[in-house]
Parts: structure tokens; C-alpha cells; sequence
């Protein structure tokens, strides 16, 4: 498939074919941003999963964090860059430490809602009101779904999978 | 570009301290790389192919026109499928907003552009697994919704 979409943008560009040519240089957009930070964050996790102690992640995020956990979690959501693509090795990276399922899946919905770059857009274009409100109804909802849900999977002994390994 | 000055600077302090952990940090960086590789291109060629049909014009449109519950409909599904950088997003959100689209509508095409990714989804599905995934996703779906229809409550937009 991959090799199909390199001639078609090939040849797209050959005869002057419009959609293609601009199918192709979304995915170059696209493949830019991706390709510049995503090295750098997996040797950033790398480093995070040789560096620090198992113990320091499950004193703030593991069993018995209680609500200072979920806090943690809105906190590296917020200051997570970029797109699902990156908060979920690093979900994985803090669950494999030792991190709570429910904390895990709350930093999961807080690095989609909660990222500070894009909340600056956000109120600069539509107004702090209207982030205020997001804001309010989103993180409650965030949390009290993370943790049913994150209750739910300890029970059943889910794990979230390392991708790469055989 | 900084986010490379500092790994470069976290991974020489790491080399000073302990060559032998940091070159074992580098092969589990490597190992994940190299694992989600071909599906990475494969979720960007789906990615490029979407956002050439799901343009701004489009979005404008479909989003503009009369009917405000026809509105947030199209905006819950567009911004479902669609996947967009938030310099991107919220500009043309500011635009839609110019037209008179509610903010009802604004904000579930936002949200859900924010919080729900069809399109990253066999990216999700590899890390969480198939159901987990889309538990997750149906979750993230009806906050969106309620966000949506609170930011319309307050903004008297219905009832």
C-alpha cells in the first residue's frame, strides 16, 4: 500500500493531477512535523524508562496517589506537545512503571483536552469564556470516566501493551 | 527545533553519568520506533488523503449553512474524523464564529476535533487494544457532546 501511494503521488505530480498533488503535500506536512519530534520523544522516554526509579512513579501516580494522582495526571496532560501519537508510548511508559490505570487514562483524555498551547489558541480566537466552560465540564467528566473505566481494566488484569515487542 | 537541543543536552548529561544506561535508553527508543514505523506512514497516508477531501472550505460550509442541529451534527462528524494541529483548528474555529455559526456548534466540532480520532485510531488500537480503544474514544465522544450542549446552554443558543 505504501509503495501504491508513492507512485500515485509520483505520478500525480507527473501529470499534473491536482487531488494527488495535494494529497501529497499534506502527507509531507504532515510526515515534517511528525518526523521532527517523534526521535526525539521516544529517546526522551527511553532515558525516562532507564533514569527513573519505579518507586518515584508509583509514589505520585501508582495505588495509593489518591487525588494528588489525578492532578499529576491533567498536569502532564496539559504540558504534553503534539498529538495522540506521543501521549500514548508515554501512557504506556508511566503504566509500565507503575502508574494506576484510572491516573494513566485520565493524563490519556487530558493530553487530548487539556494541552496549554492549544488552550491559548483556543481563547484567543473564541474567548476564555468559552475555555472556562470546556474547562469546567471536560476535566470532571475526564476523571470520573478514567477512573470507572481504569477500576474496570485493574480487575481484569489489563495491561497496555508494548508496541515492538514480540 | 528546541525540542532537540534539549534531548540533545538530557542525552549527553545521561552519557556523562552512565554510558551503559543510556545506551540501553537508546535501543528501547529505538525497539518503539522501529515498531510503529510502518504504521505511522500508513495512518498519514490515510491522514493526507482525508484532510484533502475534509478542507476548510468545506468545513466552513457544511458548518455555516442554516440549520444549527444539522450544524453540530456535521461538526460532530467532521471533527470526529478529522485531524488538525490547534494553529490550524482554532483560527478556522474563529472564522466559523465570524459566519454566525453558534457557539454550540464551534464548540463540538472543536472538541471532538480535539478529543476523538477515527483516524488515529490503528494507532490507539496497537498501544490499547481493540476495545479499550474504542471504549475510550465513545467515552471522549459524549464529553464531547455534553460540552457541546452546555457551552449551548450557556450561550442560550437552545431553549
Amino acid at each position: 500500500m505504501i509503495a501504491g501511494f508513492a507512485v500515485f503521488i509520483a505520478v500525480s505530480f507527473l501529470s499534473d493531477f491536482l487531488p494527488g498533488k495535494n494529497i501529497g503535500n499534506i502527507f509531507y506536512k504532515y510526515c515534517l512535523e511528525i518526523i521532527v519530534i517523534l526521535p526525539c520523544v521516544f529517546i526522551l522516554i527511553g532515558l525516562f524508562e532507564v533514569w527513573i526509579k519505579r518507586e518515584t512513579v508509583e509514589k505520585h501516580l501508582g495505588k495509593n496517589s489518591g487525588f494528588a494522582g489525578y492532578m499529576w495526571a491533567i498536569l502532564l496532560g496539559g504540558t504534553t506537545f503534539g498529538p495522540m501519537l506521543i501521549a500514548l508510548p508515554i501512557a504506556r511508559s508511566l503504566s509500565a512503571k507503575g502508574a494506576r490505570l484510572p491516573v494513566v487514562f485520565t493524563y490519556l483524555g487530558a493530553a487530548a483536552a487539556c494541552r496549554i498551547p492549544m488552550t491559548i489558541f483556543e481563547a484567543t480566537n473564541l474567548g476564555i469564556a468559552f475555555t472556562i466552560i470546556r474547562y469546567a465540564v471536560s476535566i470532571p467528566l475526564i476523571i470520573l470516566s478514567s477512573a470507572i473505566l481504569g477500576r474496570y481494566l485493574e480487575n481484569k488484569n489489563y495491561t497496555i501493551r508494548e508496541v515492538g515487542q514480540k | 527545533m528546541y525540542l532537540w537541543i534539549i534531548t540533545g543536552v538530557v542525552l549527553i548529561v545521561s552519557f556523562i553519568f552512565n554510558k551503559d544506561k543510556t545506551i540501553q535508553g537508546l535501543k528501547k527508543a529505538w525497539k518503539q520506533l522501529y515498531g510503529i514505523g510502518s504504521l505511522l506512514v500508513l495512518v498519514l497516508i490515510c491522514v493526507a488523503i482525508a484532510l484533502n477531501f475534509i478542507n476548510e472550505d468545506l468545513i466552513t460550509q457544511t458548518l455555516s449553512g442554516g440549520n444549527r442541529y444539522i450544524g453540530f451534527l456535521s461538526a460532530v462528524v467532521i471533527g470526529s474524523i478529522a485531524m488538525m494541529p490547534g494553529f490550524i483548528a482554532f483560527p478556522l474555529a474563529g472564522i466559523l464564529r465570524q459566519n454566525n455559526v453558534p457557539f454550540m456548534v464551534v464548540s463540538a466540532f472543536t472538541t471532538t476535533l480535539m478529543m476523538v480520532g477515527i483516524l488515529t485510531f490503528p494507532f490507539e488500537k496497537k498501544y490499547l487494544g481493540f476495545k479499550v480503544a474504542l471504549i475510550r474514544n465513545f467515552i471522549c465522544f459524549t464529553i464531547c457532546i455534553v460540552v457541546a450542549l452546555v457551552t449551548g446552554l450557556i450561550y442560550r443558543e437552545i431553549f
